[in-house]
């Protein structure tokens, strides 16, 4: 049986249905249709479902939606401002930082959670506060520079480009 | 002579597909919905080696919501990526030869209602011996994985091949070396799981849109095991989220989801599970490896003597390719004279080996380059100068008749260590710490296609027109490393217009024409050959139209910065679209095709036809270590990577390559490993289990490039994706090595591993106190 819940994702309020045990992850992608979400394993290991959840990096992978109902929820959609994209954004395209995409959404979300708490992260910083984020083509180094170039935009110091 | 100055080429543009990619705009297959979608899964076997004895299917069919439920017994039709040799059935069909094989699929209206119609499929084995390792597969007596195969012990294909006289140049050299070499059973762990949706039209038409590196060779298998013509089936490429050789031949899953869709009538999407893509697999093959080389006083190679067994899996898929591909990169980047090789490839029932970026070079670079590395320290040489004595020079051609036409590698010697101060620092170090030098290389592109057929390899339409702008048309697949990004820049510089208004669309059947697909580090050559070439097509269609409104004539025109002007006066110019607009008024549309098909190489020998390319990329790599002598733990602290990729069309990308291909074998070096239970289970198939590499084991990576232009490659370019994975692990190796006295053989280094050695290694050096 599903259930009704209210659930507040970028910003808007949308009735769903959905069953109890319907994980965050599919509602969001299959339910709401908002699939720049990722789910590369499902099951809480690779970070591809990370979303805002109140603003902290959350895996919607292995959070009901139930749980949800009442809470800020903040998907890759919802990150840019219309087309004025994130500075985290802004930077994983100028850093070179993408390439599949499939990892870019978890990705670049844990990095905007981080700059919000700290815009001046160390390399090893950032290196931990998204060790939870797989990427197997970049090889991390340029998503570090961007995390980093990321920050100095933020706090002014850097100009896109 | 070519030129070198270029407005587009070498320099940094944005990727059309960043921006979509950030904002999560990049459509994968399973972004896909379709009305009426079903969802197809696929019931696996709980046994590794069986008869099939029966499938009674009935109530899975009989649950509200199943719309088709598939057997073996429905597709008898076996295939296999090597068309000489299939080995494969979409489900499987009276046999099961691995632990997970499909043995039944449904499709159903959700994805809950069809994994509950698997658990109602009642399927009845009779086992069979399960040989998990090629020992116990080739041991006298051992049941035949496949009963139709010609060779006895499991053995799927053996080769030999022997250049020069070995036995001689061992007995004449000053020194000679043996070791065996194991290495790991690696997953590719890309991110995106494989996912494919099918969809048949009214007029039986089916559209598949599938996440693979080789529509084309999707596109003939589909034909086959569906008994449609080629011409009814339409393959797109989705969004591709990594694939490094594991999406590079067809998926069970894609197979299932026309069967199904065809059955069922409507829509079906299959899409793996985790664990689901580590049994389809295709990772790269654990070989073990028996390795002897013999140097001369001055450190000269005199011979290599390879025997090694590779553990194909269950089945046949890229595995006779690999094999001799192992020959053909046995001993470059080094010239050599005398080798022997000898090899064998094994049925076992484990999920099928196949390819795995850099395939064929990675487990020999791996033995070759441990070795070179303990032969220079055993005659007291630095390893460098042993390397660089032995690199091939600009030019080459091997004992096998491989043909190198442009070799930058010694550079990459110079670079790599100049930069990190290898011979300063190597046997030098404290205790623990270490450094390593190793060199690599890998083709770009191959030099036949698997079914021996002589159409092009590549080829491409481009289109301009006053409206639509300019658009390539390529069957090139991007799988994220970037090539539509690079075919784009390359019509770009040709036209001389913005990359940003260059159109491409590849990676679909129906509407782009032929290609091979992206493996074998082929696309930059092979396509970017085909693209320049259609586009010098229009180029010659424009310039007349030029000359004519310009007064000059054709011969002495470019195009340049949206212009076509004349070299020699200059005022004299036209701006392009103007001439576009022209010869569409006076011609009607504007396109133009090219091709590409690589020179044709072979030799009187079984397998000569394999190894050739029409160019090669080098590289050399230094990796600096620490080992912690408490925990056994290796750090990677820094790699230097020089490589000739020849001119590097989007450096970007190619560093990225680079860092993508390091971090990739760092992770087989230190971590990785699927590991299989005595039953034939896999014991770790989730990305928690099976360890990659994460952020916080980034060491510092310093990706150079050597000064480097082929001159017969579109733009100077070579490959640039698998070659840097290449030196990685030796690499590794070597700097352990120095680190702490202790030459590893067999991947991964765990801790454990680490601490063993170094226990042994106290006791040994205790007992000769
Ligand atoms: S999909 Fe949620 S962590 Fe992998
Ligand atoms: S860009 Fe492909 S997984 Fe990160």
């Amino acid at each position: 049986m599903k259930t009704l819940l209210k659930l507040n994702i970028n910003g808007e309020d949308f009735d769903l249905a959905a069953s109890p045990g319907a994980y965050l992850v599919d509602v969001i992608r299959e339910t709401v249709g908002l699939t720049g979400t990722k789910k590369g394993c499902g099951i809480g290991d690779c970070g591809a479902c990370t979303v805002l959840i109140d603003g902290r990096p959350t895996l919607s992978c292995l959070t009901l939606a139930l749980a949800c109902v009442g809470k800020e929820i903040v998907t890759i959609e919802g990150l840019s401002k219309g087309n004025e994209l994130h500075p985290v954004q802004k930077a994983f395209i100028d850093k070179g930082a993408v390439q599949c995409g499939f990892c870019t959404p978890g990705m670049v979300l844990s990095a905007a959670a981080l700059l919000r708490e700290n815009d001046r992260p160390s390399r090893d910083e950032i290196k931990t506060a998204l060790a939870g984020n797989l990427c197997r083509c970049t090889g991390y180094t340029k998503i570090v520079e961007a995390v980093e170039h990321a920050g100095q935009l933020i706090s002014g110091e850097a100009h896109h480009g | 002579m070519a030129k070198r100055e270029f407005d587009v080429i070498g320099s940094t543009v944005t990727r059309k597909d960043a921006p979509k990619k950030v904002k999560g705009e990049h459509e994968f297959a399973d972004d896909l919905q379709f009305p009426m979608m079903l969802h197809g899964r696929i019931k696996r076997s709980d046994i590794a080696h069986s008869r099939i004895l029966s499938i009674d299917t009935s109530k899975a069919q009989a649950l509200p919501g199943v719309k088709a439920v598939l057997i073996g017994s429905e597709t008898p039709i076996k295939y296999g990526i090597v068309p000489q040799m299939p080995t494969e059935y979409a489900i499987a069909h009276e046999k099961v030869r691995f632990h997970g094989e499909p043995v039944a699929a449904v499709a159903a209206v959700d994805p809950e209602t069809a994994e509950r119609a698997l658990d109602l499929i009642e399927v009845v084995y009779e086992p069979l011996p399960v040989y998990t390792t090629p020992e116990e597969a080739m041991a006298e007596g051992a049941v035949k994985i496949h009963e139709d195969n010609k060779f006895p012990g499991n053995i799927a294909y053996e080769a030999d091949q022997d250049f020069g006289d070995v036995e001689k140049a061992f007995a004449d050299s000053h020194y000679v070396l043996e070791k065996t070499f194991k290495t790991s059973y690696v997953n590719h762990a890309f991110m995106e799981p494989h996912c494919a949706v099918s969809k048949f039209d009214t007029n039986g038409e089916l559209f598949i849109w599938s996440t693979t590196q080789v529509p084309h060779y999707l596109h003939r298998h589909l034909s086959k095991v569906l008994q449609m013509e080629m011409d009814r089936i339409h393959v797109k490429v989705t969004g591709v989220g990594g694939a490094f050789g594991g999406k590079g031949e067809v998926s069970n899953n894609e197979l299932i989801s026309a069967l199904l869709a065809r059955k069922a009538g409507r829509p079906v999407k299959v899409l793996y599970s985790r664990r689901e893509v580590f049994l389809q697999h295709r990772g790269r093959h654990p070989i073990q490896m028996r390795v002897k080389v013999g140097v001369d006083k001055e450190g000269m190679i005199t011979a290599i003597d390879y025997d090694g067994t590779m553990d194909g899996g269950s089945y046949g898929g890229w595995g006779l390719v690999i094999l001799f591909y192992t020959a053909a990169m046995l001993h470059l980047p080094y010239d050599v004279k005398n080798v022997r090789f000898r090899a064998r490839r094994i049925f076992t029932n484990k999920p099928t080996c196949g390819a795995m970026r850099g395939l064929g070079g990675v487990q020999p670079r791996f033995a070759l380059e441990s070795l070179l590395d303990q032969i220079a320290i055993d005659l007291g040489m630095n390893p460098y100068d042993l390397k660089k004595k032995n690199a091939i020079g600009l030019k080459h051609e091997t004992v096998s008749g491989q043909v190198v036409r442009h070799c930058e590698f010694r550079k990459c010697l110079d670079q790599a260590t100049e930069l990190s101060g290898y011979r300063e620092k190597h046997g030098k170090l404290p205790f623990g710490k270490g450094i390593g030098l190793a060199g690599g290389y890998y083709i770009s592109g191959t030099a036949y296609t698997l079914y021996m057929a002589y159409k092009p390899h590549s080829s491409a339409l481009i289109r301009v027109d006053t409206e639509g702008g300019v658009t390539v048309y390529c069957g090139a697949t991007d799988i994220g490393q970037g090539s539509d990004t690079v075919l784009g820049m390359m019509a770009a510089e040709k036209f001389g217009l913005p990359f940003e208004t260059i159109h491409v669309v590849s990676g679909d059947t129906s509407l782009a024409p032929f290609d091979l697909g992206s493996f074998a580090s082929r696309v930059t050559v092979a396509a970017g050959s085909a693209v320049c070439k259609a586009a010098d097509n229009i180029i010659d269609k424009l310039l007349p139209v030029a000359a004519v409104q310009l007064g000059v004539r054709a011969e002495q025109l470019e195009a340049k910065r949206g212009m076509i002007r004349s070299v020699f006066e200059p005022g004299k110019e036209i701006a392009f679209w103007d001439v576009v607009s022209k010869y569409i008024d006076a011609h009607g549309p504007l396109t133009a095709t090219g091709d590409y098909t690589p020179p044709r190489r072979t030799g009187k020998f079984k397998g000569a036809n394999i190894g050739h390319s029409p160019t090669y990329g080098f590289s050399a790599q230094v990796t600096e270590v620490d080992v912690d002598l408490e925990t056994g733990e290796v750090r990677v602290l820094r790699v230097t990577e020089a490589g000739d990729c020849g001119q590097p069309i989007n450096p970007v990308s190619v560093e990225g390559q680079v860092e993508g291909s390091i971090m990739m074998g760092l992770g087989q070096a230190l971590y990785e490993e699927v590991k299989v239970g005595r039953d034939g289970r896999l014991m770790n198939p989730s990305l928690h289990d099976y360890k990659i590499p994460t952020m916080a084991d980034l060491p510092e990576l310093n990706t150079t490039f050597v000064e480097s232009y082929d001159p017969d490659s579109p733009y100077g370019a070579k490959e640039a994706g698998e070659g840097p994975i290449q030196p990685v692990i030796p690499a590794i190796f070597n700097a352990v090595y120095d680190a702490i006295g202790v030459r590893f053989t067999e991947m991964p280094i765990t801790p454990e591993r680490v601490l063993r050695a170094l226990d042994e290694k106290k006791r040994q050096e205790g007992g000769t106190c």
